[in-house]
């Protein structure tokens, strides 16, 4: 058994040399949702102490197959770093990553600071600055993807980048639950979805988050960027891939893979 | 082959009437291909009163690539298993119910002819509408090959439109679509998930038709292609389809 300082070293030096651990939960089958998060918050201080910063957060899992494969019937969170931002038609270097996917996704700007608990879908609504096309990369420092629950929390959710549009859309009367998407590859169909992917409505995910960070003294903050979770079944990505997702009422965003 | 065409489509037939499902043609008969499937499709629609349109199924780019085509299907739809908005779906009268959500075209006038677009299939409609297609395999657990589903008019059975709206200004492939059951999200999707855009899935339609010499009618309907996973459904169960700026379809099974 090891520290969950000690995880959450191992998790960082993965990240440094691109080289996958075996999954914690081999060794320490036992590991559960709250030991995931602990060692996440270890693994977080020491990505802000190497002067990175938390500018969102990513909640994952939230449609029905996903938590259904990892028999759970709740979703995850963890950081979304500004070093892992990158802006709508940028080039994102696969070295970056170990073993990348993409993901589209609907993307809140906070406009206001949100605290839970106690925070409705209606006050999630209100305290939105607007809401962009994203497109998440995701990606595992535990080998192969053999994530247990524990140990997705504790590598970041398994984030690994994001772009998103630059036009930020008021929610004001947009049903996001209705808003369709298409994610093409090099200009090829690969998948469609619909807001509703996303824990119902992808408003309903950031009041979740709010609540849940809430319970840790942690709220949203103005500015902050709110991932809500892949509306379809993510995406190994390739070298020269060009991948668009097209969100009605939102736009495009589109990631270059070199 | 040492039966005939009407032979398998009688079989077919009486598969329905008798709500008893067979198992597929091409186990008896490994030469039936997807044009001989047509064949016996074209002796069911023969023997059909009425029909009130067309259906298209494999649509999804992802589907045809998992069973080694790269179009679609169509079928056609009998006048007979149109359900009214609201009226419930009685699943005994069924072998085995699935329901999946449609965007549905409403042809304002007749559309024939081997180069016809998707622009062509947009003007030629009155409205698009919301539907629900409840789709009802002759065969035991949808075990077929291509050319058997073709034979039995791709599962077509039952189905129900929502209110036409005029299609302009509306792009259809970005629509989002949301399918529930029970109140459960159980699949969305976009309108590009029939051929890239239900519109073009038409077209291939239209031009498919026109190699028989068809086309569409004023006032038929067309079932573009199923936007997500069908959906199995027994007694007490409801199915929604949103389907955005075209509205929500509800059908009650009992």
């Amino acid at each position: 058994m090891t520290t969950p300082v000690e995880k959450a070293r191992a998790l960082y030096a993965a990240r440094a040399t691109r080289t996958p651990i075996p999954p914690f939960t081999d060794a320490e089958p036992r590991l559960g949702m709250a030991d995931g998060y602990a060692i996440q918050q270890e693994l977080t201080a020491l990505l802000v102490a190497d002067g990175d910063r938390i500018v969102g957060h990513k909640v994952g899992l939230t449609a029905a197959p996903m938590q259904q494969a990892l028999g759970i019937d709740t979703p995850d969170y963890g950081p979304v770093l500004a070093s892992t931002v990158y802006r709508d038609g940028d080039v994102v270097p696969l070295e970056r990553f170990i073993a990348p996917k993409v993901e589209a996704e609907i993307v809140f700007v906070l406009g206001e600071r949100l605290e839970g608990p106690g925070v409705t879908v209606t006050r999630a609504r209100a305290a939105m600055a607007g809401v962009v096309a994203g497109m998440e990369i995701i990606d595992s420092r535990i080998a192969d993807w053999r994530i247990k629950l524990a140990d997705t929390v504790a590598d970041l959710a398994s984030n690994g980048a994001m772009a998103t549009s630059s036009r930020i859309i008021p929610v004001g009367e947009l049903d996001t639950r209705l808003i369709g998407m298409t994610l093409t590859r090099n200009g090829e169909l690969v998948d469609t979805g619909a807001g509703a992917a996303a824990l119902g409505d992808p408003v309903a995910v950031v009041a979740w988050l709010a609540n849940t960070l809430g319970e840790q003294g942690v709220a949203l903050e103005p500015g902050h960027l709110i991932l809500t979770g892949a509306l379809h079944a993510a995406v190994p990505l390739s070298p020269g891939d060009v991948f668009r997702a097209e969100f009605d009422r939102l736009g495009p965003v589109t990631v270059r893979v070199a | 082959m040492s039966v005939s065409i009407s032979e398998l489509a009688a079989r077919l037939a009486k598969a329905a009437a008798d709500r008893t499902p067979i198992t597929r043609l091409t186990d008896e008969f490994p030469e039936l291909d997807i044009p001989m499937g047509y064949r016996v499709q074209r002796a069911l629609r023969a023997e059909t009163e009425a029909i009130a349109g067309w259906k298209l199924g494999l649509t999804a780019r992802a589907k045809q690539a998992q069973v080694g085509v790269d179009s679609p299907i169509h079928g056609f739809l009998p006048a007979a298993g149109a359900l009214d908005i609201g009226e419930p779906l009685e699943t005994s009268a069924h072998i085995q119910p699935r329901c999946e959500p449609e965007i549905v075209f409403v042809l304002g006038r007749d559309l024939e002819g081997p180069h016809v677009t998707a622009t062509d299939v947009l003007a030629a409609s009155s409205g698009v509408a919301v539907g629900i297609e409840v789709l009802d395999s002759r065969f035991v657990d949808y075990g077929f090959t291509m050319a058997d589903v073709v034979a039995d008019n791709t599962s077509a059975s039952r189905f129900v439109v929502g209110t036409p709206i005029p299609a302009e200004g509306i792009d259809l492939r970005l629509v989002g679509v949301v399918f529930e059951k029970n109140g459960r999200v159980v699949a969305t999707a976009s309108g590009a998930a029939s051929l890239g855009h239900p519109a073009a899935a038409v077209a291939w339609l239209v031009r498919r038709l026109a190699a028989e010499g068809g086309g569409l009618n004023a006032g038929q309907v067309v079932l573009s292609g199923g936007l997500t996973a069908a959906v199995p459904v027994g007694p007490g169960d409801v199915v929604t389809a949103t389907i955005d700026r075209l509205g929500t379809l509800e059908l009650g099974c009992c």
